[in-house]
């Protein structure tokens, strides 16, 4: 018997697909274009599974009611695109502070302001890892394919909960709204990763240690130790303290939490990068264009290849520096005036020439247009 | 009858006490009102989340043994309302300052009170921004003075009773922090009322909005709470002139209504384990 689950879906449909495979059980929204099919979707699944959906009053109140979910023990996630990712930054700092699991999609459209709803950008991956106030740890990811977009859904979750942080899954009109042939993962196989369990079952008074992997050991909500939880600089009891030892250490943990974690954050993938001499760093929809710049160019004799980071954020910087040794160029495609590329121009200095092909009209960067880059036209 | 003893230190963290507050203010009379009516209701503690936004008066859930979340400023109800969903089993308690509540918070409070979801909001008005130095908020009188009204406040107030009724809470009533013995039976039945219920504390200010009007001491601030309030029995039999300026105390709003989560639960009830590919 075939038991494959195949699906023709959109970006946005395998999203909220990931996610039930993932185990969400809650979703807090407000519509906005390109991500509401997300919220349309899951409106209809989440209940199907026993899951909670909710149409806030605004993207502010859905953070706040994502974050209230998570701290009762949901697998929780929120999805909008530009504007309301601006509106979403304030709680999503609080669920960096507080160490609360969930997941935010940001199917990018263009901007700044309202921009352009329904055209495809990538103008939110700045905003992505350093939107809200304050030195904070976030994981940001962007998939390419609609395939990837389950998976990274998946991804997202596990992520979120292993190491108690938010994960911002970027995506962006074209990839969110095209539909593609997925196979979805046989559900008794997939590997999820849960929030860590507090030592003890009696009253736990030390919610902010922090387990071997530096992630704190928060109970849920309602299951037997009563503890506070604040956006305040806390110590480990999770009461705000104005002692500066521990406020230094707490936002030092905060990051390390991320940063020395890295090894099992980072996904990214190295196409025909080896013998390259020309070398094209993209992420997102983009990198579709790229990998078919890189196959024409080939074809015509020229050492191309692509190095596509799936996680944005925390920063893939080994990988990074290992695909673009020895290249003689580097082409960064980003539908923006160039935000990837000022951290890319961080890691690999000055010693490499980096063209960038910028376009924020409302149109994809075509194959056409990072050929020429390459070419030097 | 002798009255109850109460033990509040069943419900305090009292390691973390003294507390912020000012002497003489007012939100210390409310919260223990508060644990008063947790107290004769046997709620277990571990049941309890206590959700609060930013202001003198969210502060209270540090000193509170229960499951306790000091949220953003405003934003506490959106909070709630998740931890509600995913826990409809949990008793939903929340404290809120009148600029919290009704200013940046404004949008989830009318929100909440539409839903009606089981929680129970109680609003400590003091109608000022204590937290930030007591610029004038959503209840500030018409006239009176803040340090963003030196001249005396242009805007008119909201009536956080009038707006929470409107706006569709099923359990709606007032007490102030002078009549604290009223004011927990109406906590009381908020917390038992199955639906979203707002209970206004009228609380002092003397460190900001006495000292900026005239009522200096926290005396001067429980004495005014007096005579500027009446019962909504006692409005009754008087008349529009005797009435004019007077702030009605009492329950204004005892009704019900369907449940947010109860219904949301019926609605699971119908579509659980329907197969994905059953047409959406
Ligand atoms: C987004 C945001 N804006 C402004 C503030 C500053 N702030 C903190 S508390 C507060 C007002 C508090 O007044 P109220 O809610 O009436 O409570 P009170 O302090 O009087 O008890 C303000 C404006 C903030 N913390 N967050
Ligand atoms: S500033 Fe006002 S509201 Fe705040 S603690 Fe002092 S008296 Fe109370």
């Amino acid at each position: 018997m075939n038991t494959k689950r195949v699906r023709f879906v959109q970006g946005n449909e395998a999203c909220a697909l990931g996610a039930i495979d993932a185990g969400c059980n809650f979703f807090g929204g407000y519509p906005i274009s390109p991500s509401s099919e997300i919220a349309e979707q899951l409106s209809a699944l989440l209940p199907r599974h026993e899951g909670k959906f909710i149409q806030m009053e605004d993207e502010i109140g859905a953070m706040g009611a994502v974050i209230g979910a998570a701290l009762a023990g949901a697998k929780s996630m929120t999805a909008t695109s530009g504007p309301g990712f601006s509106l979403k930054q304030e709680n999503l700092g609080m669920a960096c502070m507080a160490e609360v699991p969930c997941v935010i999609v940001n199917v990018m459209r263009g901007g700044p302001s309202t921009g352009a709803p329904t055209s495809p950008a990538q103008a939110d991956v700045l905003q992505a890892r350093w939107g809200t106030h304050g030195d904070h740890p976030i994981i940001v990811t962007a998939p390419t394919t609609v395939q990837e977009i389950y998976h990274e859904s998946i991804r997202a979750f596990n992520l979120a909960e292993r190491f108690r942080n938010p994960v911002v899954l970027l995506l962006d009109e074209i990839n969110g709204h095209m539909r593609e042939k997925i196979e979805l993962c046989d559900p008794a196989e997939i590997e999820l990763w849960h929030r860590p369990k507090p030592p003890v079952d009696k009253n736990w008074e030390r919610p902010y240690e922090r387990n071997e992997e530096g992630v704190p050991l928060i109970p849920n909500f309602g299951t037997g130790s009563r503890f506070h939880v604040t956006g305040l600089d806390h110590g480990l009891t999770g009461f705000p303290t104005g002692d500066p030892k521990i406020r230094q250490a707490l936002h030092h943990a905060l990051i390390a939490k991320i940063e020395d974690n890295r090894p099992l954050i980072l996904k990214n993938e190295a196409y025909m990068v080896d013998d390259a001499e020309s070398l094209i760093i993209a992420y997102g929809s983009t990198a579709r264009s790229a990998r078919r710049a890189a196959d024409i160019l080939r074809k015509e004799g020229r050492k191309v290849g692509l190095f596509r980071p799936l996680t944005l954020f925390p920063t893939p910087e080994e990988d990074i520096l290992r695909a673009a040794a020895g290249k003689k160029l580097i082409v960064v495609p980003e539908m923006n005036l160039g935000q990837y590329v000022l951290v890319l121009r961080r890691i690999l200095g000055r010693d490499i020439p980096i063209i960038q092909v910028n376009r924020t009209d409302g149109d994809p960067i075509t194959p056409d247009q990072i050929i020429a880059a390459v070419q030097g036209r | 009858m002798p009255s109850k003893v109460y033990n509040y230190a069943e419900y305090l963290r009292i390691q973390y006490i003294p507390h912020i507050w000012c002497p003489g203010c007012g939100h210390g009379i409310v919260l223990k009102a508060i644990l008063r009516a947790i107290e004769r209701l046997q709620l277990d503690k571990n049941k309890i989340a206590f959700v609060s936004g930013i202001g003198c008066s969210s502060r209270a859930v540090g000193y509170v043994d229960f499951n306790t979340l000091h949220t953003t400023h405003g934003r506490a109800l959106a909070f709630a309302t998740g931890i509600k969903l995913t826990r409809p089993d949990m008793h939903v308690i929340l404290v809120s300052g009148d600029g919290d509540a009704t200013a940046i918070g404004g949008n989830h409070f009318i929100h909440a009170c539409r839903r009606n979801i089981d929680m129970t909001l109680i609003v400590f008005n003091n109608y000022i921004y204590g937290m930030t130095g007591g610029q004038y908020s959503p209840t500030t009188p018409q006239h009176s003075f803040a340090t963003t009204a030196p001249y005396g406040n242009v805007e008119p107030p909201f009536d956080i009773c009038n707006l929470a009724a409107a706006a569709g809470a099923t359990y709606v009533a007032r007490s102030t922090a002078f009549h604290a013995t009223q004011l927990d039976k109406f906590i009381e039945k908020g917390i038992q009322n199955p639906g979203f219920s707002v209970i206004e504390a009228l609380s002092q200010c003397p460190t900001y909005y006495g000292r900026k009007n005239r009522l200096r001491t926290p005396i001067d601030n429980l004495m005014w709470q007096k005579d500027s309030t009446v019962s909504v029995a006692k409005s009754k039999n008087m008349s529009a002139e005797e009435l004019s300026g007077k702030i009605l105390t009492g329950e204004l709003v005892n009704t019900s209504r369907p449940e947010y989560t109860h219904l949301y639960d019926e609605l699971i009830e119908q579509v659980r384990g329907l197969p994905e590919s059953e047409e959406i």
